[in-house]
């Protein structure tokens, strides 16, 4: 063998190795997602026992979805897939309508105390939600606002810093002699914002929706303090429900829920890729 | 990162009057503009905060109304074994399962860090977790999954010949390392951030190295790792924060109660247990102010020591 095969079969072996490990890892990292979707056409004693880890279920058992969706008789699936979609619908519309503005005023008007109000925006991502968790239940008790969609709604009209600083950054890129033109034109700051920085910012508009949706969607804490009725509960509150550890659990339509749960997770993923690596890469949210 | 452009729209001494005029023109838009954010900072941040800090030198059970108590709070955390047991807890699972998370990280974004066929699918399948990772549907699994009779004894078994039948959450010896690796499990996200680092490394670097001869080795520890401590440093910081933290997923798999022998007691969730199952408000609040003093020191030293460690390619840089 000459030099140049050996070199050759030296590269080639190495991308074999590569795309090896690569695939056995990608598959170990895949294989509890695959196994939770595959639990959902099983029947209780294939999930249970020697051949549990199995990922082909013996037959596709569909009852397992229809049962799960039922829930307990009285409330459905249907009614905590509803509340989802309106807890997140309107709190991601929100929190990055807001987001929009509040980032317009901090990029592109010089006012006084802006670089104050700015830092302080930074700050409160060091404080722990565990420290406005208590009062922010009392506020919202005293205010009747327990048992609607109110508390977990109404903050995220504040804005999100992390979505501010993206779209900050997002705005800063863009040439003031855009805005400046606009003026001469006639328009006044609000129109500069909504004709001109708005449709411009639309990357990072709808990277925020992605992330809002995610958190939203996922949120846990906020649906447990806020939601204890049954007909209020989010999907992931009714999940959590339905495998409390006290009553004896129905697991294949636990997954059958948790996997449709995270069907519009996975859907919006494929979709949108590309703006959440972007996100992730400019503001290191997760 | 936290400064704009420096400008001072303050210093308007020996100014027109329609000079001034548009300054305070241009003063009100920006805080109409900022009025959303500024509203729910003081509504739903600074009062919070402040009523909290209130709140924890109180007894408080919401239904009357709070009677300060002095320190009574703090003293009582001094004798609280749970309170020292879910501190001791949430230390474990932050300074495990963050360096783990990032060294994984690490490790993953430096092998996909070439360009071959195939290597975005790779990326996107290794970020699945950290996409799906938050949800309920997982942490549900998660338990399952390490449950007695669960798929993980079921594989140990076919593979070794075994017969375990350990409830991996069930042992409080085991319970917390599930949690651990749950959080491991998502380092997508921040091999995602990595991989970013690792691109904008400029290639010449790296050509000047070849000249010298450098070999991998060297060109990893004087390139490569010097150009991703920035990106290291930021993730640090904000996920250990997270990590000291978090409740849902200890919550979920050990269905609320922290149990076995309050082994997965994490801090967040005996705060929450003392707010929402006791009704002791003035307690838990100075557990939360305990937890800022925590996030607060912790970030501190962070901060403090990265400048000897911390590279940054230039100061003006953002």
């Amino acid at each position: 063998m000459d030099s140049k095969t050996k070199k050759l079969l030296k590269r080639n072996l190495s991308s074999l190795g590569f795309h090896t490990a690569a695939v056995i890892i990608g598959f170990l990292m895949l294989y509890p997602v695959l196994w939770m979707i595959s639990n959902s056409f099983k029947t209780t004693q294939e999930i249970f026992g020697q051949n549990s880890f199995s990922l082909i279920p013996g037959e596709l058992l569909t009852e397992n979805y229809t049962r799960g969706w039922r829930y307990n008789g009285t409330t459905t699936f249907t009614t905590f897939f509803k509340n989802s979609f309106i807890y997140t619908g309107f709190a991601t519309l929100g929190a990055v309508l807001s987001s929009s503005l509040i980032a317009f005023g901090f990029a592109r008007i010089r006012f006084a105390g802006r670089n104050f109000w700015y830092t302080c925006m930074f700050l409160t991502l060091m404080i722990p939600f565990q420290v406005v968790m208590v009062p922010q239940f009392i506020i919202f008790y005293k205010l009747g606002w327990v048992n609607t969609f109110l508390p977990l709604i109404v903050p995220m009209f504040g804005g999100v810093p992390f979505f501010i600083f993206l779209m900050v950054q997002f705005i800063r890129q863009i040439p003031v002699d855009l805005d400046n033109s606009a003026k001469i034109d006639g328009c006044n700051k609000f129109m500069i914002y909504s004709r001109i920085i708005f449709p411009l910012i639309k990357p990072a508009l709808i990277t925020a929706t992605i992330f809002s949706f995610y958190w939203r969607w996922d949120d846990f804490i906020g649906p447990l303090l806020f939601l204890n009725k049954p007909k209020l509960f989010t999907v992931s509150l009714a999940l959590r429900m339905f495998a409390d550890p006290q009553t004896s659990t129905d697991w294949p339509a636990i997954f059958a829920m948790g996997t449709l749960s995270l069907i519009p997770v996975i859907v919006i993923f494929l979709i949108f890729q590309k703006y959440i690596v972007q996100g992730l890469v400019t503001t290191g949210l997760k | 990162m936290t400064s704009l452009t420096k400008d001072s729209p303050g210093k308007d001494l020996g100014k027109s009057l329609s000079e001034r005029k548009a300054l305070f023109r241009e003063n009100l838009a920006g805080y109409a503009f900022i009025a959303p954010w500024l509203i729910g900072f003081f509504a739903f941040s600074i009062i919070p905060i402040l009523t909290s800090l209130y709140y924890s030198f109180t007894s408080y059970d919401i239904l009357g109304s709070p009677v300060l108590n002095g320190v009574d709070n703090f003293k009582n955390m001094v004798q609280d074994k749970l309170f020292w047991k879910s501190l001791a807890v949430t230390f474990n699972y932050a300074f495990i399962s963050v360096p783990l998370r990032l060294l994984f990280a690490f490790f993953v974004a430096l092998m996909f860090n070439r360009d071959v066929k195939g290597i975005r699918l790779y990326q996107m399948v290794y970020y699945i977790p950290s996409i799906v990772g938050g949800s309920i549907a997982v942490a549900v699994m998660w338990r399952r999954l390490f449950m007695a009779d669960g798929a993980v004894n079921s594989v140990i078994n076919l593979l070794f010949g075994l017969d375990v039948s350990t409830s991996w959450i069930g042992k409080p010896e085991t319970a917390l390392w599930t949690l651990i690796l749950l959080a491991t499990w998502q380092f997508g996200s921040s091999m995602l951030i990595f991989l970013a680092g690792l691109k904008q490394i400029p290639h010449f670097y790296y050509e000047a190295a070849d000249i010298d001869g450098a070999n991998r080795f060297r060109k990893f520890v004087s390139i490569t790792f010097p150009h991703l401590t920035p990106v290291i440093f930021f993730n640090l910081i904000m996920q250990i924060i997270a990590g000291f933290t978090v409740f849902t997923q200890a919550f979920v798999v050990s269905g609320g109660s922290g149990d076995p022998l309050n082994s997965t007691l994490v801090y967040a969730l005996y705060l929450y247990q003392r707010a929402f199952k006791y009704y002791e408000m003035g307690y838990s609040s100075a557990m939360a102010w305990v937890l800022v003093l925590i996030v607060g020191l912790f970030t501190a030293i962070v901060f403090k020591s990265s400048s000897s460690w911390v590279y940054y390619e230039s100061k003006e840089g953002n």
